[in-house]
């Protein structure tokens, strides 16, 4: 049963974390370069920028809902089991979800990448 | 790239592991949370511990938005994954642990895949880089078979 609980935290954490990956990566390609508008703006627009973005809070929300499953299955699982599966799929699921919600370009460098990583950490739990 | 994007990968990097490991150590002293006890995930928070990691989240955080400001998604995320790493090394080299040969191949083939992912552009989206987005759209079209 504890099994059966850990596999669904480590399913809600990885779903949460995509679904906030994606959001924020797109609320921060909205908000732009904050370096260049913190230069030329100020600290307080960047900032201001960013929490009324929509995007962001949404994206926010995911995480904190990905945090408070991560500490659930880290209650009940071994952080060498739910760290490295929760990581890999995330690595895995980010990239499909990039590919298709963000349109970023993942070339076969980026596939090879996310697999070797994905792989990568599933080993260090060994 | 310039020195000071690479500062900012480094941050997302340090402040992940040391936040993530931090806030395991403190979860491992309150021990098991059950479903019928929900308020003690919040009181976890009351752990120095919990507490310190949480901090160092919140570093990362800020790092992690700054980079995505500039960079890819599936750019930034394999810096983090440097922190697992950094963690392997840190048990080798400072806590003198023992590290199987599983766990170096696993960091070989991280760090081979930050590599790939290192040597190519950062960004790719139209929203900053206009050859990309040429890119993009030239394989929308071709895509969709409507014109190009």
């Amino acid at each position: 049963m504890t099994t059966l609980y850990t596999w669904s935290a480590i399913a809600a954490i990885v779903l949460a974390s995509v679904i906030g990956d994606v959001l924020l990566a797109r609320a921060m390609k909205q908000v732009g370069d904050v370096g260049a508008l913190r230069r030329t703006a100020g600290l307080g627009v960047v900032i201001g920028h960013t929490l009324s973005n929509t995007n962001f809070l949404l994206g926010v929300t995911a995480m904190a809902v990905a945090f408070f499953s991560l500490l659930f299955a880290l209650s009940w699982g071994d952080v060498s089991l739910v760290a490295p599966a929760a990581a890999s799929l995330t690595f895995i699921g980010n990239a499909v979800a990039a590919k298709i919600f963000l349109h970023e370009k993942v070339d076969r460098r980026r596939w090879i990448a996310a697999v070797l990583v994905a792989t990568g950490v599933a080993l260090l739990a060994g | 790239m310039t020195f000071r994007k690479y500062l900012v990968l480094a941050g997302v990097t340090i402040f992940a592991a040391a936040g993530d490991s931090m806030l395991s150590h403190g979860m491992k002293q309150i021990g098991s949370i059950s479903l019928h006890h929900l308020p003690s995930v919040v009181l976890a928070i009351l752990n120095p511990w919990v507490a310190c990691g949480i901090l160092l989240l919140l570093a990362f955080f800020a790092a992690y938005m700054s980079a995505l400001s500039w960079a890819d998604l599936t750019y930034v995320l394999p810096a983090t994954s440097l922190g697992y790493v950094l963690l392997a090394l840190v048990a080798r080299f400072v806590l003198h642990e023992h590290v199987s040969l599983l766990r170096w191949l696993g960091i070989a083939l991280i760090s081979g895949g930050v590599g790939f992912v290192a040597s190519g552009p950062e960004i790719t989206t139209h929203h900053r880089s206009k050859p990309a987005a040429d890119a993009h759209q030239s394989r929308v079209a071709a895509a969709s078979g409507v014109e190009g």
